[in-house]
């Protein structure tokens, strides 16, 4: 049984950022992993980032995973523990772990004194005629396919959802030397950044906003792929299909928190559309309804990675500081929350301020 | 319409209310096309166009970047002071023409590759433009390279002066190409033969 005094659940960015903010104030930290590498979603964002400067906007998702990775694995206090699969928690505090190394796999057990769930978030489904068959991806998979195992995914591609993910995807597509025939949106407006899409269009990618996937088609894979208009409601519009030929169909179209081990754990939980489905309540200082869990990054509700890394800082921060080691809490504290509310301040960040403010008032209802 | 020295110092946070779509749904107010469709309208790029007489007194950065996003680098990229000191990390930027002198630090570092310098007035009928480039392989010095504007059409040639690797790590590509002059604000990007963009 492993007794590190605050074990976090993830090494993404708000993970590693956790576990070097608590293991600063002098506390040890398990931080753990299911992935042979530290990094989370960043070890595939070839791209640069957006975000402050103290969370390395400018620089690619890859160099701020190596230089996050390099950090908790040099830092005495952080115990790194990859390949390890969190499966579940227990109600006297105990958590279990598979750990596979060359093939073979141990269970191990932990009961931390403090909790920092940092899981991040998985990809929604979008249901299709066809939407079964190979070739067609989840925007993460095409991702990782091409950006961890160098494998092009295809060779001509069709991208659901121009959110900045969407967005995001099909440009790295384009590097990789796959065509994109179109990026379709069901919404009247693309919901990412406006500098993302703009940079796709110049490289000669439509966007057919108000559009959505009608079926995919392929004999044993994917071949082609009808798309339509849609009206407000998202209701398809017979006469207005067009067909694409493509052998890679990548969704796109949103992601939700992973909060299982929360549930297990009791946490309160409310469901707020905004922060990408159901989310553990938590206050300011990251705690969830159940006193010593704290929660973080996308598993705290779907966000960036610059403010993961905040949400991060803060739930190490206050982890320490329920044990009594973190003496300059309320200024460090202080500090995160001013970056948090200037990360959110602006447009894009009004839905994650909606969504906070219906999680309180979800809280609130519920007493 | 605005004239061009109003255009640009409405480059700034809270300047652009006025515009088309103020009421759109999604983030800043842009115009309604640049939402649906991520080409500026012209009204976006009247706001950030620099006024005619910097244009023509040598190179400087236009900053097509017209929605409020969490985001700087372009402040503190600029060695020069020209791109104002944000308040807010949503801010817009807003340039300084008496400072900028088109070094491009700023192109290199934008994460939104939202930004170009364009010397009006580089010869008699030609135009340069430095942008950024993240494909591969990278055009070569003299080269002529296809030369696309906003929607990834080609609009005619432009010839490669110069291809700046920055010395950061993985800091992006800026390529200078020269164009013909009424096509300095058209071109946006270009396409290298036998390169990732196929002809
Ligand atoms: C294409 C794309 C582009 C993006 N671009 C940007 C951008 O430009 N700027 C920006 O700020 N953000 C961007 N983001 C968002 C950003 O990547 C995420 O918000 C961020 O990674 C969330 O961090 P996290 O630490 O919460 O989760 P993640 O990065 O998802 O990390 C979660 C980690 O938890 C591990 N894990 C989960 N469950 C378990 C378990 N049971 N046991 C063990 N380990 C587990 C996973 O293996 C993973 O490593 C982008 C995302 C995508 C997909
Ligand atoms: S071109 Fe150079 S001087 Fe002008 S704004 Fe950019 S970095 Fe500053
Ligand atoms: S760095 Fe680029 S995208 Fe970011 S604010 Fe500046 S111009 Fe806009």
């Amino acid at each position: 049984m492993l007794n590190p005094q605050v074990m976090v659940v993830g090494a993404g960015p708000a993970g590693m950022s956790a576990a070097l903010a608590a293991a600063d104030c002098g506390v040890k930290v398990l931080l753990v992993d299911f992935f042979s590498e530290p990094g989370g979603q960043l070890v595939k964002q070839t791209h640069k980032f957006f975000g402050s400067r103290g969370e390395h906007a400018g620089v690619r998702g890859i160099e701020i995973a190596r230089l996050l990775g390099e950090k908790v694995r040099t830092h005495l206090g952080v115990e790194l523990l990859l390949d390890t699969q969190v499966l579940g928690y227990y109600p006297d505090g105990v958590l279990t772990m598979e750990r596979t190394v060359d093939g073979e796999s141990e269970y191990l057990k932990a009961r931390p004194r403090r909790l920092v769930v940092c899981a991040g978030a998985s990809e929604k489904p979008l249901a299709f005629p066809g939407n079964d068959l190979p070739g067609v991806y989840g925007a993460g998979a095409v991702q990782t396919l091409m950006n961890v195992h160098g494998v092009m995914p295809g060779r001509r591609a069709v991208m659901v959802g121009a959110g900045n993910i969407g967005l995001i995807i099909s440009y790295q597509l384009r590097q990789a030397r796959v065509e994109v025939a179109a990026v379709v949106e069901a919404a009247p407006v693309i919901g990412g950044y406006a500098v993302h899409a703009s940079k796709i269009r110049r490289l000669g990618v439509p966007i057919l906003t108000s559009h959505s996937v009608k079926e995919a088609h392929g004999e044993r894979e994917l071949e082609g792929v009808t798309v339509w208009r849609v009206d407000e409601r998202w209701q398809g519009i017979p006469g207005s299909e067009r067909h694409f030929e493509a052998d890679v169909l990548c969704l796109a179209v949103g992601l939700s928190p992973l909060a299982e081990l929360l549930w297990q754990a009791g946490c309160r939980m409310a469901y707020v559309p905004e922060l990408g489905g159901h989310v553990p309540w938590h206050d300011e200082h990251q705690q969830t309804s159940v006193p010593g869990i704290f929660v973080a990054g996308d598993a705290a509700g779907v966000e960036e990675a610059s403010s993961a890394m905040v949400t991060g800082r803060m739930a190490g921060l206050a982890a320490a500081a329920s044990l009594g080691s973190c003496p300059h809490y309320r200024e460090l504290a202080g500090e995160a929350r001013a970056q948090l509310e200037a990360l959110r301040a602006g447009p894009p960040g009004e839905k994650i301020r909606k969504g906070l403010a219906r999680l309180e008032e979800v809280a609130r209802r519920a007493g | 319409m605005r004239d061009d020295a109003s255009a640009a110092g409405a480059v700034k946070a809270g300047g652009r209310g006025d515009t088309p779509a103020a009421g759109a749904v999604g983030a800043g107010p842009v115009t309604r096309q640049l939402r649906k469709t991520g080409l500026p309208a012209v009204e976006d790029l009247a706001q950030v166009m620099p006024p005619e007489e910097v244009r023509r007194r040598g190179p400087v950065a236009v900053f097509e970047c017209f929605e409020r996003i969490p985001c700087d680098p372009c402040c503190w990229s600029c060695q020069r002071g020209a791109v104002k000191p944000f308040g807010d990390i949503n801010d817009l930027p807003e340039v300084d023409w008496e400072r900028c002198n088109g070094c491009g630090l700023c192109v290199a570092a934008c994460p939104g590759l939202a930004i170009f310098v364009v010397h009006e007035a580089y010869t008699d009928t030609t135009s340069l433009i430095k942008l950024p480039y993240e494909f591969l392989p990278l055009p070569e010095v003299g080269q002529l390279v296809g030369a696309l504007d906003r929607e990834g059409t080609r609009v005619g040639e432009a010839r490669v002066v110069r291809v700046h690797k920055q010395r950061e790590k993985m800091g992006t590509p800026v390529v200078w190409i020269e164009v013909e002059r009424d096509l300095a604000h058209v071109v946006r990007n270009v396409t290298v033969a036998g390169g990732e963009q196929g002809e």
